[in-house]
């Protein structure tokens, strides 16, 4: 009997090659027409350290990384001191036999020579491809998918490097052919996906950048950020755009004003600390009203904090990180489809705004590996920003019934005009009277007014009328989590919804005081110490939310919401 | 056809808010000459500053405008003239904008060689926040934050501009209108990062370099020195010991930061109407 919904856990040292050993496998599984969810922890440092890749592969759409595992391959004995307790009844542990495990009852052990066989070859770095082969024998990953790609993946090396890869590959393929298969953890020997992609949360960002028509492009490095940077270094070129590495992150949101105002689309990348770096210009962003996005891939924090693990902790900071009276539009995404779509908005809303937009992304999506369905270009709405007809005169500022003045890019005759952060009249002019400060911040508040109803809605996972015990909401990457977690509360009969807003802030009022409606209590679940939505939603509406946060660096898996929510009832 | 620009065409409007005696208005009007003498657009021009005294520049001026933070023009500009090169860009700030907040920013737009005029008004002195020490100050300075006379040494900003390879440095005496226009229009239409440092007194606040001492200080380049040369032009710099020199300092053509960006697509082969599927095929597992 084979297993539809598989998940594979594999732990070493980062050197050992873990994560191009987890690489392939989804990369495998994906070929295969399986849906795939990666999760994956490095160390901060470059090298050694601790490293994790969780690889869940599946018949239906997948939302998280699952709970615990079904396989578990340890490439030395610390990674199986840290996942021992995980262990359980019924899984697979697969492991090096350089290290004698005590197995747990219940646990089927293929102890694999992957360091001896390695060696003999004369490759020790090959140890992974060792391993790699003895999974796809031991659960029926596609091999010859799997030697298709790893020759992709090492081609650039020369042919001794694939040659010996692949030799590596046939060992540990050989030596598993040993053991006696556990049925009930096959892959099948195909899934029913087609029209797929696969490809990470960092690099969709990128992909719905160059979607939304991106010209410009302007990050300094930062974990876990930069692999957007990579993603957009090599393509925006191809579509005649801009990609600059600056300075500083004070430097790259400056770039994106100024290219912005020169009338283009602009957009940077960063994590925690650089958001707190550009917390000023985007502050001239929105006195100026200059459209400007930045993603801000969430890390865990304060300061350098746990540069490399999940947090949502950057919630506050994106919406009120502003001196004087500001707001920006915040957005969260939850998967790598979301990274996509949501980039074409934030940069539409940026243009139809004029206004700073800041998505927040996490640092387990940033790296999380998932199949979503091919983009349909065509069906994506790219919005430009309004631009002066060249009727009449010009001014910058105008008061006009939406508070979205007409925009003039350098270059329009007769429509030249200042760009201030100095508070200023209709035409840009600077002033400081009392009169005019009101009406202008009125004005740069109104024009946001109508967004709450005009972005798409917040997801009501179940019937909207219905009543419930218990109604959880959570954003961002933790959504997934909260799906599965509601999926089987149902199951058990247990009376739940959720509710997944995407447009944080300006809050979408009406549909959190509509959801509450039918539900006894409400639980906002999310990965940060303070319960920061929680927080927002305590201040915004008149919800009395029971705050769920974890703060470890990990997210929260289905077990742990569904048990929290099984508490209170 | 269109009459030509004359220098005071290219006034905002806007009467300029400096004391009177400031070396500021000296810059300005070699401001308007130069973009006259070039017959500039001003709607292709854009202004960019942060904020100082001197970032009050582009208020007075006819073209589009950037007043944004301070010590950031020079990113701000960057952005800008990668996004739209079809534009002139002329950034204008002071001391403690350029090198005190900004100072994190210069290395790079020289190096980068991008193809900006960047007019820095030194008055030695924080006018706006009403006369504290500037990085430019002399050592025994009284202000108000330096009661005591200052404890640190002035920089040198042609020697940091030399370094960082701005592509044209030159320094004036902003009084000396003719010399200030004729270099801001050479480095207007200089390709690549032109530098042009101007002594632009503060009578308001800082007594010790008035007008009178940077008359006294200043000595004109020799018509001899080798401009295309970056040692002779350091090594005039020491010779000159205390004395400011004047004049074109040095000047190069090397590849400015949009060009090479330009080349860097050409090379991608890209263009507005490549196909993003082929992007997104590459994703296929």
């Amino acid at each position: 009997m084979s297993k539809h919904d598989l998940i594979f856990r594999i732990a070493g040292d980062g050197g050992e090659g873990v994560i191009s050993c987890g690489d392939l496998i989804a990369a495998a599984c994906a070929r295969s027409g399986f849906g795939i969810f990666t999760f994956k922890t490095f160390p901060a440092e470059v090298r050694g350290g601790y490293a994790m890749y969780q690889m869940r592969s599946g018949s239906e759409a997948l939302h998280n990384q699952g709970d615990g595992f079904d396989i578990f391959c340890a490439l030395n004995s610390e990674a199986y001191e840290i996942n021992k307790t995980n262990l359980l009844p019924d899984t697979a542990f697969v492991y090096d036999d350089t290290f004698s495990p005590d197995v747990p009852e219940g646990v089927s052990a293929f102890p694999i020579p992957m360091t001896q066989l390695s060696r003999q070859l004369g490759f020790k770095k090959a140890k992974n491809m060792v391993a790699l082969g003895a999974l796809s024998r031991l659960f029926n990953v596609a091999a010859n998918h799997l030697k298709e790609l790893l020759v992709d993946r090492f081609e650039s090396k020369g042919e001794k490097v694939v040659e010996a890869n692949l030799e590596a590959f046939d060992q540990g393929y050989g030596y598993a052919a040993t053991f006696e298969l556990r049925q009930d953890l096959q892959l099948p020997a195909a899934g029913k996906a087609t029209d797929v992609i696969m490809l990470s949360g960092n690099e969709a960002i990128g992909l719905g950048a160059l979607i939304a028509g991106l010209d410009f492009y302007s990050a300094y490095p930062i974990t876990p950020a930069t692999e957007v940077a990579k993603y957009l270094a090599l393509h925006l070129p191809k579509r005649g755009g801009t990609m600059i590495q600056a300075e500083d992150e004070i430097a790259s949101i400056s770039q994106v004003v100024g290219a912005s105002f020169g009338g283009k689309k602009a957009m940077t990348a960063t994590s925690g600390p650089g958001l707190s770096l550009m917390s000023e210009m985007l502050g001239f962003a929105f006195m100026s009203e200059t459209p400007a996005v930045v993603v801000d891939v969430q890390r865990g924090g304060p300061s350098t904090g746990l540069p490399t693990k999940h947090e949502q902790s950057d919630l506050l900071a994106a919406v009120y990180g502003s001196h004087g009276d500001a707001v920006r539009i915040v957005l969260s995404v939850e998967n790598v489809a979301d990274c996509i779509h949501m980039t074409v908005d934030a940069l539409n809303l940026a243009q139809t705004y004029q206004s700073p937009v800041i998505l927040l992304s996490d640092s387990s999506l940033a790296f999380s590996t998932q199949t979503v369905p091919v983009p349909d270009l065509d069906a994506i709405e790219v919005v430009e920003r309004k631009r002066w007809t060249g009727e009449g005169e010009y001014q910058r500022y105008e008061m006009s019934t939406d508070c979205i003045s007409p925009m003039a890019d350098p270059g329009t005759p007769c429509a030249m005009h200042i760009a201030t952060g100095l508070e200023h009249k209709q035409d840009g002019r600077a002033a400081f009277t009392p009169d005019n400060h009101q009406e202008m911040s009125a004005k740069r508040f109104d024009k946001l007014k109508s967004l709450p109803s005009y972005y798409k809605a917040a997801e009501v996972d179940g019937d909207a009328g219905t009543e419930v015990d218990i109604g959880v909401i959570a954003w961002g990457s933790t959504i997934g989590v909260v799906r599965e977690a509601i999926a089987r509360l149902r199951v058990e009969g247990i009376r739940v919804k959720g509710l997944y807003p995407k447009l944080i802030w300006p809050m979408q009022v009406e549909q959190y005081e509509a959801f509450a409606e039918g539900c006894e209590q409400i639980l906002v679940a999310e990965v940060n110490q303070q319960g920061q939505l929680a927080h927002l939603i305590r201040a915004e509406t008149s919800l009395h939310p029971i705050s769920y946060t974890l703060c470890g660096g990990l997210p929260f898996s289905p077990d742990m919401i569904a048990s929290r929510v099984r508490e209170l009832l | 056809m269109r009459e030509p620009m004359k220098p005071k065409d290219y006034k905002s409007g806007i009467p300029p808010v400096w004391c009177a005696g400031c070396g500021n208005y000296g810059a300005l009007s070699a401001i308007y000459r130069a973009l006259a003498a070039l017959q500039i657009d001003p709607a292709n021009l854009v202004n960019v500053s942060g904020i100082g005294c001197s970032s009050r520049m582009p208020y007075f001026l006819k073209a589009y405008k950037m007043h944004t933070l301070h010590g950031r023009a020079g990113p701000v500009a960057t952005g800008l003239q990668l996004a739209r090169p079809d534009l002139k860009v002329l950034v204008t700030g002071g001391d403690g904008d350029g090198f005190s907040i900004g100072g994190g920013h210069m290395p790079h737009l020289g190096r980068s060689n991008v193809n900006l005029t960047y007019v820095l008004m030194d008055n030695h002195i924080y006018g706006l926040t009403k006369g504290q020490f500037s990085p430019t100050s002399r050592r025994d300075m009284k202000s108000y934050t330096t009661p005591y006379g200052g404890i640190e040494e002035p920089m040198r900003p042609l020697l940091y501009m030399l370094t960082y390879g701005a592509s044209y440095v030159a320094q004036a005496y902003a009084g000396n209108a003719n010399m200030c226009a004729e270099l801001i229009k050479d480095g207007l239409e200089h390709q690549g990062m032109a530098y042009i440092h101007l002594l632009s007194q503060c009578p308001t606040f800082n007594k010790m370099d008035t007008a009178d001492y940077f008359k006294s200080i200043i000595k004109e380049i020799p018509a001899s020195h080798d401009t295309s040369d970056l040692r002779k032009a350091m090594r005039l710099i020491y010779k000159f010991k205390d004395k400011e020199p004047v004049g074109l300092l040095y000047q190069t053509r090397r590849p400015t930061l949009d060009e090479c960006m330009a080349g860097l697509v050409e090379q991608a082969g890209g263009s507005k109407g490549y196909d993003i599927n082929k992007i997104i095929d590459l994703a296929r597992p």
